[in-house]
């Protein structure tokens, strides 16, 4: 039976606000434990909330980004339930009236497009984190538990899709470009590696033209994009595999484990919350006026959309580059920051970062913006490359030493002596030599064989340790062939 | 005429007049207290040093000829319901027996940056639920005036303590009458403000969207000087009123001409004791002959608001009061086996009764499938009661009730029978749910106990309240005191 996989994501976002949610106590990440907390956030008994309007405004801000109907009559309620991370035991978050609705993500997959339903973008706060002493780093077996307060009330942003993905490449792609989005906007980190941005993923399977759904299960512990979409193909394949040999696929909440590539029940379902929400008193409703929405909405920087159109537009790129150097707001603005500076070939400078630039950030697993390298080095780089002072070979040799020193390419070349041989009579000189040394090469291309051609100037690259000029040598070799 | 037994305004003039200093307002007080706090139990915890402390700078103050707060100086307890930055703050409860709150609630910092000399914590029912004192975890407060007797609650030792002379003015809550309530048994004036005029940070909650703090004091215009200095806009609350502040004293003009007065018969109606209501009548009798109008009304939905309040207050509660669960201060089980344990047995041992009661209520009013039937239902209630009001004082100035049903009852009288208790306070209730202001002013005796007239305004209508108060007071005259 051939299956489809439905698929909704539960993003959740801390808000880069200077102060928590309900206090004005710092968001500052890494700080000694309990250090950045006040009665407020601590949920001392007669302490109270006052929401904070810059998260407020972002969470309107991200929902205009993505097309959403923002709520001019917004509500915090509380969530009930008991949990030592929790101050209060109930969570201020949103119910029946969350600030934003009704949105979409549209996703460009590369040979069709898709839009992904958003239902709602609501506020709520962050919890505490607990540390479980002895055992295995579990509250199982642990002999104590320490409670760290300081995220406790940070702004949370949950982004909640509708079950409109159906593959694991879409769940990442939509995620990715949720946020970049989030990244334009300037609102979070958005960082998967540091908790700022966590995604849950549910998914269930049908078979292909059902419109009903399937039981669906909850993964957890996605820690990457790449676990996304893994830990999304391993459990389609395990729903697929259950069913087909006859097994009831149970609502639950599924970890991944990373190492071992599979899933495993977390907790089941049976024992469902019920969290008691109620509008929170101690908070008034949220009423916006619509001209403040539109002025938020006239604030908006350009989103990643509108530059991948700007860029194909004004660069002549391709849609695939225009994308990819869109997708994360660092990358974009060292695109063009280096045009600005280069003011030659923008496809030139986008194979650039799309090659082996964003090779080396992958494997070093860096943002462009925390590297030693600056549009500076990138445009004289390729400068020198235009100018025949280098070849190509011989920048992506002295790449990774821009990366590590910042020290600009003209300088490393002239430290070691790699300028390029540009000199006639030098180059000349030793393709004399080479053809004297291979003579059967010599026969081979004077029969017709092309590729005989490709040798020769791989043994005068050879001599000169690289540094030849190309153009220069294949016409002398031709020229004395 | 001793210290302890004059009024806030009488203190004052002789303070500025330097015929008394502070440390002999002080000394007074506490001679009282030592003689007659063994009997009346008004406070769970006296602060006898820091009290002689602040009455010395105020002294000082005197002395180096600045000009003092018109509470320079004036002895005066809180409900230990209202945090106290390094003083014991318990709620009435176990599970806060040893809790020493860091920050000081604004509503009491607001006092002591006038000068007040705090004398110490009064008692109360436990989470400022109930209608006795005898929620008290610690011990009942007695009725000054029968010390067999309950001083009414939940801030039963607020009112004590100003009936008793062991305080010159008190501070309490009210969520359903619990300021209103005990001021009618203990024969002292205690106001409910509108909500939201008096900061709420700081106040450990019980129903955040009904509790108001508000003073008890000896008579009306103690009751409005009070005032003048607890209200006023906090950041830190987000249900905080923003409004210029009045000079609440400016309000008690002596005359009731032309002032429309409105007599609710469902206040009026069964269930208020024969007695009680000829006293308050006789009262009603007395505004009407010195230029008031007054008229019978009626405010239909006034019959559902006892039932809304216990949906209401109880669900606000359930989830108020989840804090309290042994992790982070507060009592805890010595002795749990896990996490759950801890927390089902700290809860167990921590709450008393009715605040279990309570909180069980209040769970199942907000459960899935019942939500709409109970919490639902009652904010309907709780808005069609706002709309009578409304239209009361379309037509009406002020409205007129008896506080309390009865007198005050004998320790142990209702204690078994939860539904009996909640009647106490079904002339006050309506008023938290509308969110408006209500006074209660002695209004008379019955068997040698005091009645109180409940006079309630509209929203932000504290100075119409407090003149229809004031002008009953100097009218009537009481001058009785409990025979301690």
């Amino acid at each position: 039976m051939e299956f489809e996989s439905i698929i909704g994501l539960e993003i959740h976002v801390e808000l880069a606000t200077k102060s928590k949610m309900f206090c004005a106590c710092s968001t500052r990440f890494g700080e000694e434990p309990n250090t950045q907390t006040c009665p407020v956030c601590l949920g001392l008994p007669g302490s109270l909330p006052v929401a904070n309007e810059k998260a407020i405004e972002y969470v309107i801000k991200s929902g205009l980004a993505v097309g959403c109907d923002i709520s001019l009559y917004s509500v915090f309620h509380r969530k009930n339930y008991f949990y030592p991370d929790m101050p209060k035991n109930y969570q201020i978050s949103q119910y029946d009236l969350p600030l934003c609705v009704n949105g979409h993500i549209d996703l460009d997959m590369e040979g069709y497009e898709t839009r992904i339903g958003i239902t709602r973008i609501h506020l709520e706060e962050d919890t505490g984190k607990l540390i479980h002493v002895g055992g295995a780093g579990r509250i199982a077996g642990a002999e104590y538990s320490l409670v760290d307060f300081n995220r406790a009330g940070v702004p949370l942003m949950e982004i909640v899709s509708e079950p409109d993905i159906r593959t694991p490449e879409e769940a990442k792609a939509y995620a990715q470009k949720l946020r970049s989005i989030l990244l334009a906007l300037g609102v979070s980190d958005v960082s998967m590696e540091k908790g700022s941005m966590r995604v849950d993923a549910n998914v269930s399977i049908r078979p292909k033209g059902s419109t009903e759904f399937g039981v669906k299960t909850e993964l957890k512990n996605l820690n990457s994009f790449r676990s996304l979409q893994r830990a999304l193909a391993y459990e389609i394949e395990r729903q697929k595999k259950a069913i087909e040999a006859g097994e009831v696929i149970v609502q639950e909440t599924r970890h991944w484990d990373e190492n071992k590539g599979v899933t495993s029940t977390l907790r089941t379902k049976e024992y469902a919350h019920d969290y008691r929400y109620f509008p929170d008193p101690d908070l008034v409703p949220m009423e916006f006026k619509s001209d403040w929405i539109e002025k938020l909405r006239a604030e908006l920087p350009e989103l990643p959309d509108e530059r991948k159109q700007r860029f194909m537009k004004d660069y002549g790129l391709p849609a695939h580059d225009a994308r990819l150097l869109t997708e994360d707001k660092p990358m974009g603005d060292f695109f063009e920051e280096t045009i600005a500076l280069y003011k030659g070939d923008p496809k030139f400078v986008s194979n650039w970062l799309l090659g082996d630039i964003s090779y080396y950030l992958n494997t070093e697993n860096l943002e462009i913006d925390e590297t030693a390298i600056t549009p500076r080095h990138l445009a004289d780089l390729l400068r020198l490359i235009d100018q025949g002072v280098i070849s190509g070979k011989i920048a992506k040799e002295i790449f990774p030493e821009i990366f590590e020193t910042g020290k600009l390419p003209q300088v490393i070349v002239e430290e070691k002596g790699m300028t390029q041989i540009s000199d006639e009579s030098e180059i000349s000189s030793i393709v004399d030599l080479v053809l004297q040394e291979n003579p059967g090469a010599v026969k081979e291309y004077r029969e017709g064989k092309e590729r005989a051609l490709g040798f020769l100037v791989g043994q005068v690259m050879r001599l000169t340790k690289g540094r030849a000029n190309p153009q220069l040598v294949n016409r002398l070799l031709r020229e004395k062939l | 005429m001793e210290l302890y037994q004059m009024t806030i305004h009488e203190l004052h003039e002789k303070l500025v007049a330097k015929e008394i200093s502070a440390k002999e307002i002080t000394e007074s007080v506490f001679s009282r207290i030592d003689k007659v706090e063994d009997k009346v139990k008004a406070y769970l915890l006296i602060t006898r040093d820091t009290a002689f402390e602040q009455a010395k700078d105020i002294d000082e103050k005197i002395a180096a000829g600045e000009k003092i707060s018109p509470l320079a100086g004036i002895p005066a307890a809180i409900k230990d319901v209202m945090c106290t930055r390094g003083v014991r703050t318990t709620c009435g409860s176990k599970i806060l027996e040893n809790y020493v709150p860091v920050y000081t609630s604004t509503a009491v910092e607001n006092l002591l940056r006038e000068g007040i000399v705090m004398t110490g914590k009064t008692n109360m029912d436990e989470f400022a639920m109930g209608s006795s004192n005898e929620n008290s975890r610690f011990f009942p407060t007695h009725n000054p005036w029968d010390l067999e007797r309950v001083p009414g609650g939940s801030s039963g030792g607020s009112a004590a303590a100003v009936a008793a002379d062991e305080a010159i003015f008190s501070l309490g809550s009210d969520t359903g009458g619990s300021i209103r309530q005990p001021a009618a048994l203990c024969g002292v004036v205690g106001m409910k403000p509108t909500y939201g005029l008096v900061s709420r940070y700081g106040l450990i909650a019980f129903a955040s969207s009904l509790d108001q703090i508000g003073p008890f004091t000896k008579d009306v215009t103690d009751c409005a000087i009070v005032l003048n200095y607890l209200i006023g806009h906090d950041p830190m609350d987000s249900t905080s009123v923003k409004i210029d502040k009045p000079d609440y004293t400016k309000a008690l003009v002596g005359d009731l001409k032309g002032i429309r007065i409105g007599v609710p018969k469902e206040l009026m109606a069964e269930g208020i004791d024969s007695q009680v209501k000829s006293v308050v009548e006789n009262a009603i009798r007395i505004l009407a002959e010195n230029g008031a109008l007054v008229a019978e009304t009626s405010l239909p939905n006034l019959a559902y608001a006892l039932s809304a309040y216990y949906i209401i207050a109880p669900a606000e509660a359930s989830s108020n009061l989840a804090r309290f669960d042994g992790v982070r201060y507060g009592y805890r089980v010595p002795d749990a086996e896990d996490l759950m344990d801890m927390y089902m047995r700290t809860r167990a041992e921590g709450f008393g009764d009715e605040v279990k009661r309570r909180i069980m209520l209040g769970t199942y009013a907000l459960s899935a499938g019942y939500y709409e039937a109970y919490y639902g239902r009652a904010q309907k209630v709780r808005t069609l009661i706002i709309n009578d009001f409304n239209r009361a004082f379309d037509e009406f100035d002020v409205l007129v009730s008896p506080t309390s049903p009865t007198t005050a009852f004998k320790i142990g009288e209702r204690i078994a029978d939860p539904l009996q208790m909640y009647l106490s306070d079904i002339c006050t209730i309506p008023v938290n749910l509308a969110g408006i202001p209500g006074i209660s002013v002695p209004c008379g005796m019955v068997d040698g106990l005091p009645v109180g007239l409940q006079i309630i305004g509209k929203s932000l209508g504290e100075e119409m309240v407090l003149r229809v108060a004031y002008n009953f007071e100097q009218l009537f005259g009481w001058k009785e005191k409990p025979n301690l």
